[in-house]
């Protein structure tokens, strides 16, 4: 029983022990980012490899996405007569929740993963060591540039997977089940706000991404240098940044979308 | 590099991308290019009950939208609620006679405000106020009414 | 590790009289490049390193050795200041590392050189420019001039032609002689070498034993080798440091140790299979096991 107790109270410490630790790692990263304008080649580097290299996924599952809400939407509002609403529907959908929230769990999957192995790759074959030797900041080397090219990516892989479900509903509702394209369009530019929608979407997909590129750095940076560290280490990047961005969502949309 | 030099265009490519897609998000899917901020005037309105409109609701002539609301006030010493609207500088014939009507857009919609035109030949112009106004309908007034009206029925 | 505590043997260690029991002090050894006094450092409670004093001394190459997980690379690492300890001091070139600022200690660093047991090259950049990578940051030189430095580093280990391989492209020990063409890029005072000659075949071990004399020689530098490979080790070592339990078991030059007598130093230097350190792991007798307490047959 005490046992049990004491073995509850070390995990709790650990883990307090490690959010600390997460956020000095942070700050550091922070840190480095005057020396970011010293050296812009890493920084495209990572916006390259986060960014550009989720395109695919992105874009294929925004159009998806879309595709399915036409039709689940054209479903549902042809009941009530209301099938001229699709096109607020679908965008509204996308631009307030699934473009920001969708994008950010990709991303954490195929990026952030990535993003862990790497760093935890890298430490256990000491080549971090070996650039603190060679007196170079490993945190503001290698870390810097990886946060800011996902911080800067998300928004724009969000707004690409909004942008490219909106044309996917508007080919489902409009192109195959005979939604009024006029309709489509301006029953959506009067009810979607600039400000109120589109803005706070973005402001979640920045919020998210960094969430996302944090933990991702982070559980690389304190993997245990083995293997099995490493895929642990990993899986637990995934895990965290999808409960994360979730949980996160509801409290932005809680302060952005109440009255 | 050469392939450094890839990546770079890439970089580039994905990022000019972005950007189009939040253009496309802003211009085409919101309102954006409806609240223009061009040449306009500015007209008041004064009613004793605006209901749930709101700022930037629509003001229309005949069902077109020729404004928008700016701002909502009230004036503590008339007791009622001072609307401002905007209106497009295309719109310049409005008769200075017209009244200003707070509308429901559908069953359930949202309220909007909309303009009858009155007769007179003369204009209104920046800063004019709109004196023949109704106001928003309440349905609670609306059902006491009808109540009132039925119970009188009764008694006769 | 061992399980019985090997005994000390009482004339020789740490301080006193030297190896080979005689009352004469040891040789007159010069100045010490890294002085290590008192160090302590403990992991999980356990101390790895419990109070050890070391001289490495200027212009040789000494070695520090003792059976795996004694704490050698733990040491490597309190030296270039990426871990404190919990007790005692380093001091370098007469600077206390553990209380030098950040700004001080990186500069202290680009002094010295490391060559990690995998290489621990930059696999995303190619082998000139992982040899080039701390003349790019700390050195401000003009393109041609650096192009030059790098293949003459190169030209040392005997990789100048492989200068456009990638690392995944090279064997294990030609990626520990970029390393090491790396470590020396900045012409540093000391080298340290963690376990340079584990897995290596006889031929990269041959290239690798005479590159690291022939380097110290050349440039008159200090070199550090923590290792296990007890004779490649002492043949080019000009002092030894036998490391085990935290503590310095045995301390001289590859003469001295190789007529200490003691068991313990004898079983760890030729590499007999029983001794102080037992073969066996602690366990009930052998008849008990398979023949039960009271004689019964299973």
């Amino acid at each position: 029983m005490i046992g049990a107790l004491a073995g509850l109270g070390r995990s709790g410490l650990a883990a307090v022990a490690s959010v600390g630790r997460a956020h000095l790692l942070l700050l550091g990263i922070l840190g480095g980012t005057g020396s970011l304008f010293a050296r812009p080649r890493l920084l495209i580097a990572q916006m390259f490899s986060i960014g550009v290299l989720s395109l695919l996924i992105i874009v294929v599952s925004g159009l998806f996405v879309g595709m399915v809400l036409g039709l689940q939407g054209y479903y549902v509002l042809s009941q009530f007569g209301a099938s001229e609403s699709l096109g607020v529907m679908v965008s509204a959908s996308l631009v307030r929740e699934l473009g920001p929230v969708v994008s950010a769990l990709l991303v954490a999957g195929r990026a952030g993963s990535a993003l862990t192995a790497e760093i935890g790759l890298m430490k256990a074959t000491e080549q971090l060591s070996a650039l603190e030797m060679m007196a170079v900041d490993p945190v503001r080397r290698i870390l810097t540039p990886r946060f800011f090219g996902g911080l800067l990516s998300m928004p724009l892989l969000a707004a690409l997977f909004s942008a490219v479900g909106v044309l996917g509903g508007y080919f489902v509702g409009v192109g195959l089940l005979g939604v009024d394209d006029g309709a489509f369009w301006s029953q959506m530019q009067a009810k979607i706000d600039f400000h109120e929608d589109v803005v706070n979407g973005v402001i979640k997909s920045i919020v998210f991404g960094v969430v996302v590129t944090w933990i991702a750095l982070f559980q690389g940076y304190d993997a245990t240098p083995t293997s099995a560290g490493v895929s642990r280490a990993t899986t637990r990047t995934v895990v965290h940044a999808a409960l994360a961005v979730l949980g996160l969502d509801f409290v932005l949309t809680a302060l952005m979308f109440g009255d | 590099m050469a392939k450094m030099r890839t990546v770079e265009i890439l970089v580039g490519a994905f990022m000019v991308a972005g950007f189009v897609a939040l253009f496309f998000l802003a211009m085409k899917v919101s309102n954006l290019s409806m609240t223009s901020s061009g040449p306009g005037y500015t007209l008041t309105a004064r009613f004793d009950n605006v209901g749930s409109l709101k700022v930037r609701a629509p003001v229309s002539i005949a069902g077109v939208r020729v404004g928008r609301v700016d701002a909502i006030r009230y004036d503590q010493d008339s007791f009622q609620a001072v609307v401002n609207m905007r209106i497009d500088a295309a719109f310049d014939r409005i008769p200075s006679d017209t009244f200003a009507n707070i509308f429901t857009a559908g069953l359930l919609g949202e309220q909007y405000i909309g303009l009858d035109p009155g007769g007179s030949t003369e204009y209104l112009v920046e800063g004019d106020q709109i004196e023949h106004t109704q106001s928003a309908l309440v349905l609670e007034q609306m059902i006491g009414q009808f109540l009132f009206s039925k119970a009188e029925e009764k008694s006769e | 590790m061992g399980n019985g505590s090997p005994r000390l043997s009482t004339a020789r260690s740490d301080r006193g009289p030297d190896a080979s029991g005689s009352s004469v002090s040891p040789p007159a050894r010069g100045e010490s490049l890294v002085k290590i006094r008192g160090l302590r450092f403990l992991r999980e409670g356990r101390p790895i390193l419990d109070g050890i004093d070391l001289d490495l001394e200027r212009g040789k190459v000494t070695a520090i050795m003792g059976p795996s997980g004694t704490g050698k690379t733990t040491l490597l690492k309190l030296i270039s200041g990426q871990l404190q300890p919990d007790a005692g001091s380093v001091i370098v070139d007469g600077q206390d590392v553990h209380r030098l600022s950040h700004r001080e200690l990186y500069r202290l660093r680009t002094r010295m050189g490391m060559l990690f047991q995998s290489g621990a090259l930059l696999t995303d950049l190619d082998v000139f420019e992982n040899v080039a990578y701390p003349l790019r940051e700390h050195a401000r030189l003009p393109e041609s001039l650096l192009r030059k430095l790098v293949l003459l580093k190169l030209e040392a280990v005997g990789l100048r032609g492989a200068s456009r391989l990638m690392p995944s492209q090279l064997s294990g020990g030609m990626a520990r002689r970029v390393a090491l063409a790396r470590a020396v890029a900045l012409d540093p005072m000391m080298i340290m070498y963690d376990e340079p000659f584990t897995g290596q075949d006889p031929i990269s071990m041959g290239v690798l034993v005479s590159l690291i004399r022939h380097l110290n020689d050349a440039s008159r530098l200090t070199s550090i080798i923590v290792s296990h490979d007890v004779r490649e080790t002492a043949s080019i070592a000009d002092y030894i440091y036998i490391i085990a339990n935290g503590q310095v078991m045995c301390r001289g030059t590859p003469a001295q140790v190789a007529a200490e007598t003691s068991d313990w130093v004898r079983q760890f230097m030729d590499g007999l299979p029983d001794g102080p350190v037992h073969f066996h792991y602690p366990s009930a007798p052998l008849e008990r096991e398979f023949f039960g307490a009271g004689g019964d047959a299973q």
